[in-house]
């Protein structure tokens, strides 16, 4: 294993932090505050070819290379909102490794010219907050936090802030907004949050994750950093394994992995030896794969997952066996996409509804298949049509499993599909 | 004076000093645990007060409580215990384990138990998914995970917050 | 805001639905349509208010020019025209700008197919409860599904969300849960341009609905206005409801009467059954006029006008009859009163109120004259004679004032006094206009304010002093507080601001100043406006936050309010009381009113005054004639019968007319238009308007009408006439001169001086009327600093008694940190008799 961001599993007390300096901790920080150009860092971050690991896969360095300098203050905020069902990868690297973390959160600071960040958690990461403001109130004693660190003029402080149960807050814009108070709706984009965001300042946010691996790129170097992974997708991936399988967990493997060796090698197969039927690789957003061979020998990277019909995405990779029926499964997402949609633009607030009524309908049996073809024709209308990805989100699940996984629906429905009928549904999803 | 503000003064002062002077409503979600802690939820006389330390209507303040499910507006059990009965704990047997506890407790989810000490609530992914079953607790002392849980260990947590009530 | 400008130079040149156009950048896709004449359906976009993208109802296919990497000029493509790029996905019209070379499509299968879904997913949720439905016939949701929606539904009726249906957000606005779409207009109203976040959101999803959490409820002075904005029948007023339905109601232009703002209204009439089939006034709304009310009007001026109701009336003249006043015709009543006049010997004295209109006023005045009696103008105000010198010049209009201008507004608290003003301002100072907001203690205008100037009361005009000396100190001699007021760093700050100002508009209001004081403060602001040579020219000068509607148009024709009306009255032979109620407001007055020998009231409603009268004069309310006002801004505008005049009652100026011939002088009786064409001959500042130029209208933007609710919301289109602002002596070129007196400064007595101050919902006698308000309406009530409070054992809220020039009277009194200590405000009009500053004593 070669673990990088979950290094507390082979050094056991990193999250002490007399112990993460023993192992250079923060020489990065301060090698750049007070040796480096802050563009420098960011140049140094763009080579390393690190992509975003909250779900967009979006160059980091070029991210931070967009932050406006015409307007002042710059923020840091770092999205730790972590409620993708199926993601608990931030988690566990902020409880056991956080100074990696905060590390990071702080070169970013650094390269974008920010005096202040904000950690944005879930509001049920209460505990863990706390336990974030502890290690930033030690650094803060050792003088790693606050003014004129290591002798520089550079100055720097790091805040938590915990939401209070909003999916919706973890896409950046409405995440923006709930730090300032207001609701969690999305912003419209552009501007985006480099040159509009928090306050209405130049803003970068990152993922949790993604920051955890800038310490040891500064520390081991851009190259050091591209052996791991593929050309495209460089380094490695906190994938956080669950549904029917043995053994549940986070796994942080090289980016193209295959979903074979996760879910097989790592995660010890199917529960009670069941056949594996379908793969969902970026939790409830994702479309369903159809498990077959090809699938299971795909790299799990930003390229080549969507050659079997999904994204990477969060990399939360929800396994599901055979015994499962896609009815089920979509009534489940369509329950949380309904219950998390914000409300702000119509197809999502009145599609989700929708669309969570017909699986319910499906579900419990009182369906034909014209209510599948609503379905799907509800679902294809909430797509492309919607103020932020959540309500596309919510239709990934409905639409793949709806025309890769017919069968269960003409079980539940207990009829075969018509030819017509069927004409009707593939020029929906073409649509 | 504001009540709020008297009981809590340095602690307010604290949240109010991590955002910049002229943002003060960035303390509206923090300033609502605070008052919740009080009595389990947000009372109206809260979003008064609320909304005069940051100079924002109650109004706002309430459409804060609306949309965020972590805040209530109505009294619940002294511990609401929140289980994750969403897509992957659900495939690891989450929707079982909710029956189960629910039986145990006589109640549905969303109800609060005769004595008031505990509601049962199903709520989306908690980011534990590997733990399944498991479930959070949302009382008044913040919030705690709990992991790996069956229904008899459950059942025990909540025989000792009895207790607790009991000999209070 | 998204209103664009096609007047400025550099345009962009875009094609929408095969229409080539040329806007000015920035320009949002829709608003670039609505001025081509092509429709966009919108819900949740207004064009007074920042897009939000929300209801997704606006989606079209945006196309974009191929742009050469190296050159940046457009790639052409084998038919010689520019490559265009689609992109993937729909595109919202309002929320994109327009780019050059932009290719705009809403007629294609795919915007259709996206239009019939909106509104299909509108519609899973709506109910189907139109034929009983406020907005059904103006509802464009309504409109819209008939022109676009899906002619069927596809959701099952069983799983509507059922939500209540009658929520009172407040007195004034019910909500129909059930109705609304969720497109935020009305809340962004609240916030964006009301300043008031008091309704919201509460959950989220499809469980998003609209909650207040005020005391009391929906507690806003513009609340009315989201009604217009509703793009469905979510919510309605409390005075229309149920009342009627819209294509069975006519319309007729009107002018609010309330405040000298004179914004430009609707009023929509019907015939009644319960009304002997008689028109009767069923709503106001608002007449769009982008030069005073844009498309907006104050809750006050939507829901005051059940005073004009029959109900509430005199209907037929009345004489006193062995002390007792009887009812009498028209020529018995105006024989008696022609009879005194004639016998008193010059000895007449007229007092008018300051909401007559034009027309009114020449004629009484004329009549007073012709009688050689005297004439007083019933307010507390002064320098409208300095307004007509230095006024706004000609072609001014508030929204044109932005970056580089200045607004300094002195003793008013402008929301409280005119509201519409206040709102304006406020957008002023957001377009990047310096604010300066010059009060003894807090107003809600402050929070927009560049500086904030305090002084003490009685140093109003000192202050404005202060800043001309600031600027200029040309004058020898300065006063103490003049002096002490210099050294303040907001004055400086403030003063450096004006004189830097391209354009500068001083409103001055009656804060806490009695006649003298009130003249002594607008001739400091003339002077500051001439000083800093900001006169004679448009969106510069004076302006008097009057007490009336039409007090401006009073002082154009020469009325003058007198320094000492009690003595003034109460010698006179014959008192001709018209429109005023000195009896109700202050016993000093009543006294006096009692003591004239013959007292003639021409009113509308029973007051005090009529009680103690001996002829009473039945006058039309503003709703059953004609007329003209003059505004603040000095627009004269024009007022149209809407429905018939109760009983017997006559026009102001008619009656007028009348008893002027019955002494020999001949005026126009029948008309105001000719009454008009008198005025203008006599009036240099009117010279050249006719009734039909102030009936003129051009096009405005944003552009809204019937047709289009969806796009600007119910309020009406004006087709009646914007007015005519007139010129200034300044505008037409004559030398406005300084004048160096020194500022009135009050010494103060001892105990606590009580301060005069206004409050929109006192207890007047048109809105005491309106039961809807009731709630509203302010207590009775003292205000003081807490020191002072403290000191008297008052708490905040809490009941006390307080007596003022005699006048004892149970008031609650509250707490405000920012007045100054010995002060104690008094709102007029709310049971305490107050006309300028006293010394109080309280009774806690
Ligand atoms: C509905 C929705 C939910 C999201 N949730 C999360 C989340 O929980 N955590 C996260 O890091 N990013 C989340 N994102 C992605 C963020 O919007 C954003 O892309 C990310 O924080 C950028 O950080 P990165 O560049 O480091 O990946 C979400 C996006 C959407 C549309
Ligand atoms: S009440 Fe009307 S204006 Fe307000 S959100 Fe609902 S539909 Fe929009
Ligand atoms: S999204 Fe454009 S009008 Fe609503």
């Amino acid at each position: 294993m070669n673990d990088i961001l979950l290094r507390h599993r082979e050094i056991k007390d990193i999250g002490q932090l007399a112990v993460y300096r023993q192992h250079e901790g923060f020489e990065g920080f301060k090698r750049a505050v007070t040796g480096m150009q802050p563009d420098e860092l960011t140049e140094m971050v763009k080579a390393s070819g690190l992509r975003g690991r909250g779900g967009a896969g979006f160059s980091t360095g070029m991210k931070w290379s967009f932050i406006d300098k015409n307007a002042w203050p710059h923020y840091v905020v770092v999205n730790a909102d972590e409620s993708e069902p199926g993601t608990f990868k931030d988690r566990e690297i902020m409880e056991s490794n956080p100074f990696q973390f905060l590390e990071g959160v702080a070169l970013c600071a650094y390269a974008v010219g920010a005096h202040t960040a904000y950690i944005y958690l879930r509001g049920e990461f209460w505990q863990l907050a706390a336990h974030l403001d502890a290690s930033i109130a030690e650094m803060e004693k050792e003088g790693l936090l606050g003014d004129n660190l290591f002798g520089s003029d550079y100055s720097l402080r790091i805040y938590t802030h915990l939401g209070a149960g909003a999916y919706i807050c973890g896409e950046e814009t409405a995440l923006l907004e709930s730090l300032e108070g207001k609701l969690g709706q999305p912003r419209l984009r552009p501007p985006f949050p480099p040159s509009f965001g928090l306050y209405g300042k130049p803003t970068i946010v990152n993922n949790v994750e993604t920051l955890a691996n800038v310490p040891l790129i500064v520390q081991k170097g851009v190259d050091w950093f591209r052996g791991f992974g593929t050309e495209k997708s460089p380094g490695t991936k906190v994938f956080s394994l669950s549904g029917n399988v043995v053994k549940p967990g986070n796994y942080e493997l090289p980016l193209g992995t295959t979903f074979r060796e996760l879910i097989y090698t790592h995660g010890g197969g199917i529960t009670d030896g069941r056949k594996i039927k379908a793969i969902m690789p970026a939790g409830a957003s994702s479309s369903l794969i159809v498990a077959d061979d090809k699938a299971l020998d795909t790299p799990m990277d930003y390229e080549s997952v969507p050659s079997v019909g999904a994204m990477l995405g969060s990399a939360s990779i929800i396994v599901v066996d055979e015994t499962v029926s896609m009815d089920w499964l979509i009534n489940k997402t369509m329950h949380f996409f309904q219950h998390e949609s914000c409300g702000k633009c119509t197809p999502c607030r009145e599609g989700t509804y929708w669309m969570r009524h017909l699986t319910e309908r499906i579900h419990h049996n009182q369906a034909t298949w014209d209510d599948v073809i609503l379905l799907q024709d509800v679902a294809s209308n909430v797509k492309g049509k919607c103020l932020c990805a959540l309500g596309d989100f919510s239709t990934e699940a409905v639409i793949s499993s709806i025309t890769r996984f017919r069968g269960d629906f003409e079980a539940k429905v207990g009829a075969p599909l018509s030819a017509p009928a069927e004409a009707e549904l593939k020029e929906q999803v073409s649509n | 004076m504001n009540p709020l503000r008297e009981r809590y003064g340095q602690e307010i002062d604290d949240i109010l000093a991590k955002y910049p002077q002229e943002q003060k409503r960035s303390a509206v979600m923090p300033l609502l645990y605070v008052a919740q802690r009080e009595y389990g939820y947000v009372t109206r006389e809260h979003l008064g007060q609320i909304g005069e330390i940051l100079a924002i209507a109650p109004t706002e303040v309430a459409s804060i409580v609306g949309f965020y499910t972590l805040y209530h507006d109505t009294p619940g059990g002294k511990y609401r215990l929140q289980i994750c009965n969403d897509l992957p704990c659900a495939l690891r047997g989450a929707d079982k384990f909710l029956e189960g506890v629910c039986d145990h407790l006589g109640v549905k989810p969303g109800e609060t138990s005769e004595d008031g000490v505990v509601t049962v609530e199903a709520v989306m992914c908690l980011a534990a998914c590997d733990k399944a079953p498991m479930f959070q607790v949302q009382s008044a002392e913040g919030i705690s995970y709990h992991e790996n849980q069956t229904v008899q260990s459950t059942i025990a947590l909540v025989d000792g917050w009895r207790k607790k009530e009991e000999t209070k | 805001m998204a209103v664009a400008d096609t007047t400025q130079q550099t345009l962009v040149t875009l094609t929408i639905d095969e229409q080539q156009i040329s806007v000015a950048p920035g320009t949002l896709v829709v608003d670039a349509a609505k001025r081509a004449g092509i429709d966009i359906p919108v819900f949740c976009y207004h064009p007074k208010m920042e897009p939000v993208g929300m209801c997704r109802m606006c989606l079209v296919e945006v196309g974009r020019p191929v742009l050469d990497r190296a050159t940046g000029q457009p790639v052409m493509g084998e038919d010689g025209q520019p490559q265009l790029q689609f992109g993937p996905k729909l595109e919202t019209g309002c929320t994109v700008p327009v780019s050059e070379g932009m290719v705009v499509r809403g007629y294609t299968e795919k915007v259709k197919e996206a239009r019939d879904e909106v509104l299909e997913f509108l519609l899973t949720s709506h109910p189907l409860d139109c034929p009983i439905c406020d907005k059904g016939g103006e509802c464009p949701l309504q409109n819209l599904t008939m022109k676009f929606g899906p002619g069927q539904t596809r959701y099952i009726y069983d799983e509507k969300i059922r939500l209540d249906k009658h929520v009172p957000l407040g007195d004034l606005i019910f909500l129909d849960r059930e109705r609304c779409i969720q497109c935020a207009r009305c809340t962004r109203f609240q916030t964006e341009i009301a300043d008031d976040p008091v309704i919201g959101f509460n959950e989220r999803g499809r469980k998003l609905e609209i909650v207040t959490f005020s005391d009391p409820g929906f507690d806003s002075y513009w609340s009315g206005n989201t009604t217009d904005i509703c793009p469905v029948g979510a919510l309605t007023t409390a005075d229309f409801r149920f009342g009627a339905r819209p294509w069975e109601l006519k319309s007729v232009a009107s002018i609010c009467t309330h405040c000298p703002v004179n914004c430009n209204t609707t009023l929509n009439t019907r015939r009644e059954a319960k009304s002997g089939g008689k028109a009767v006034v069923k709503r106001i709304m608002p007449r769009q006029n982008e030069m005073v009310n844009e498309i907006w009007l104050c809750d006050k001026g939507r829901f005051v006008y059940q005073y004009t109701e029959e109900a509430n009336r005199i209907g037929q003249p009345l004489l006193s009859k062995n002390n007792q006043l009887a009812p009498a015709s028209w020529d018995e009543a105006l024989a008696a009163v022609a009879d005194k006049v004639k016998k008193s010997g010059g000895k007449l004295t007229t007092v008018v109120s300051g909401r007559l209109s034009n027309e009114d006023y020449f004629n009484i005045k004329a009549f007073t004259e012709a009688a050689k009696g005297q004439i007083a103008l019933y307010s507390h105000m002064a320098g409208g004679d300095l307004v007509s010198q230095v006024g706004l010049g000609q072609g001014s209009n508030l929204a044109d004032l932005g970056k580089g201008d200045a607004i300094l507004v002195v003793a008013s608290d402008l929301e409280e006094e005119a509201s519409m003003w206040w709102l304006r301002v406020k957008q002023a100072a957001e377009r990047g206009a310096k604010l300066i907001v010059a009060n003894p203690r807090r107003t809600k205008l402050e929070r927009e304010a560049t500086h904030v100037v305090r002084y003490s009361y009685g140093e109003e005009a000192a202050a404005v002093h202060a800043l001309i000396d600031s600027i200029s100190p040309k004058r020898p001699e300065q006063t103490e507080a003049v002096k002490r007021l210099m050294t303040q760093d907001e004055i400086k700050a403030a003063a450096k601001d004006i004189a830097e100002a391209q354009n500068l508009v001083v409103f001055y209001g009656s804060e806490g100043t009695d006649l003298a004081a009130s003249e002594s403060l607008a001739s400091a602001a003339a002077n500051l406006l001439i000083a800093t040579g900001h006169v004679g020219k448009p969106n510069n000068g004076l302006v008097a936050v009057w007490d009336k509607s039409n007090v401006q148009g009073a002082w154009e024709l020469g009325l003058r309010p007198s320094g000492d009306l009690a003595s003034l009255m109460k010698d006179a032979e014959v008192l001709y009381l018209v429109g005023v109620d000195p009896s109700g407001d202050d016993p000093q007055l009543a006294a006096a009113v009692d003591a004239a020998k013959f007292v003639v009231v021409q009113e509308l409603a029973e007051t005090k005054t009529t009680q103690a009268a001996d002829v009473v004069l039945p006058a039309q309310a503003f709703t059953e004639r004609e007329g003209t006002l003059t505004s603040g801004e000095r627009r004269v505008q024009r007022y149209y019968p809407a429905v018939p005049a109760v009983g017997e009652t006559r026009a102001d100026y008619t009656i007028a007319a009348q008893l002027g011939a019955l002494i020999g002088a001949t005026l126009e009786a029948v008309s105001a238009g000719r009454v008009f064409a008198q005025l203008v001959e006599t009036n240099e500042a009117y010279k050249g308007l006719t009734m039909q130029r102030l009936a003129e209208v051009t096009e405005q933007w944003p552009i809204i009408g019937r047709a289009d609710v969806y796009y600007g919301g119910t309020t009406y289109d004006n087709k009646s006439g914007l007015g005519v602002q007139v010129s200034s002596a300044a505008d037409r070129g004559e030398t406005p001169v300084l004048s160096f007196a020194q500022p009135l400064e009050r010494e103060r007595g001892d105990g606590l001086l009580a301060v005069p101050v206004t409050k929109l919902y006192d207890h007047g006698n048109m809105i005491s009327k309106t039961v809807l308000l009731h709630n509203r309406l302010q207590k009775p009530q003292v205000t003081l600093n807490p020191e002072d409070a403290e000191r008297l054992g008052l708490e905040d809220g809490k009941a006390t008694k307080v007596s003022v020039n005699g006048v004892q009277a149970a008031v609650t009194a509250y707490v405000d940190n920012s007045l100054p200590r010995g002060t104690v405000l008094i709102p007029r009009s709310l049971g305490l008799p107050i006309s300028g500053p006293y010394t109080l004593k309280v009774e806690a």
